[in-house]
């Protein structure tokens, strides 16, 4: 499963603790998405998901992009003049009843920039827009069974929220 | 959800020796510090041997050490040597039971089961132990308690 790697990160130090923090990919620049970046964020997220959904991320860029009535972002890293992953993110307030909080949407790195951090830096860079628009915590929802998101969320030291989430069959007959 | 002990003994001397790969583990020491027989602890440890996780060396200074891929190596790797987390789906269930009262009982603890799965294959080794350091931080900056 371990994509190629670029040689982003310095290489941990001989010896240096396996569970050590990575490092930061320093050629990468992460910012807010431009009009001109769209066709790469389409691009990765069709190499991942097998769907290229173009219109529905120029919907994202017009609510994320802009500038929406709650603190959106959408922001990609660029290494080089090129797009090698994005992040969503936006604060929501009292959702499910909890207070004000900072939600990941979804997060996308393209196959060859993998496992040099660049994940890292993004979830970081919105963090961090997070905290100045004065939440204290970050959420996201996944399916539990994507192992590699949920071992990256898992690595960026995000723990289970007491929240769960139900579901029913709505063709199936409930006895009242 | 409680794990077996042995589980538990696992999961302590693997995050033990991967905290400092470089040094031996002293079984009597991990004894010890955890309240298990040595001959109990022995069998745990001899098991994480086998998978590949810890190796042993004999002598004066001998013990265990850690050899596994810390980013890769996930709890459910360590369980899965000591427990069956089986889920039943639900064809099997009704094989398995003969009663509509047990099929539901073990569809509710099969849910339970599948949600611990999916959390023990999400944790590496890496990660627990920065989820060691931060307790020790936590730890470091609490007031000392009083007597
Ligand atoms: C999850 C994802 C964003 C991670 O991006 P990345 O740039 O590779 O992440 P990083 O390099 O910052 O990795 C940080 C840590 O995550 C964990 N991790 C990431 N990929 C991993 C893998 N393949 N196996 C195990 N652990 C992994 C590691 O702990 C890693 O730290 P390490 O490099 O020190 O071992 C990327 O794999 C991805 O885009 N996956 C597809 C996402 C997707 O399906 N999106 C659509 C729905 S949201």
């Amino acid at each position: 499963m371990r994509a190629q790697k670029r040689s982003k990160k310095p290489a941990a130090a001989a010896g240096a603790p396996t569970g050590s923090l990575p490092g930061s990919s320093a050629d990468v620049v992460v910012r807010p998405v431009r009009a001109r970046d769209l066709d790469s964020v389409i691009a990765i997220d069709e190499q991942i998901t097998g769907i290229g959904k173009a219109d529905y991320w120029r919907e994202r860029f017009l609510r994320y992009g802009g500038r929406g009535r709650q603190p959106c972002f959408f922001l990609v890293a660029e290494c080089d003049g090129e797009i090698d992953g994005f992040i969503i993110g936006e604060v929501r307030d009292w959702e499910f009843g909890t207070p004000p909080c900072g939600w990941v949407f979804g997060i996308s790195v393209r196959r060859e920039a993998r496992l040099s951090g660049i994940g890292t830096r993004l979830l970081d860079a919105l963090c961090s827009s997070f905290r100045k628009a004065g939440v204290a915590k970050v959420r996201t929802l996944l399916v539990f069974d994507d192992m590699l998101v949920m071992t990256f969320y898992r690595s960026q030291g995000m723990m289970a929220a007491p929240i769960i989430t139900l579901e029913r069959n709505l063709t199936e007959t409930i006895i009242e | 959800m409680k794990l077996q002990k042995s589980t538990v003994i696992a999961l302590c001397s693997v995050l033990e020796a991967a905290l400092d790969p470089g040094r031996q583990l002293v079984s009597a020491e991990i004894a010890e510090k955890y309240g298990v027989s040595p001959h109990h602890l022995a069998k745990v440890l001899r098991r994480l041997g086998r998978a590949g996780l810890l190796e042993s060396s004999r002598g004066v200074g001998g013990g265990y050490r850690f050899c596994g891929n810390a980013k890769r190596a996930t709890l459910m790797d360590v369980i899965d040597l000591f427990e069956d987390m089986m889920v039943e789906r639900s064809g099997q269930r009704e094989a398995i039971y003969s009663t509509d009262v047990e099929r539901a009982i073990a569809q509710v603890l099969g849910e339970i089961a599948e949600t611990a799965k999916a959390v023990f294959k999400s944790i590496t080794l890496a990660t627990m132990l920065r989820l060691i350091e931060r307790q020790q931080r936590n730890a470091d900056s609490r007031p000392p308690a009083r007597d």
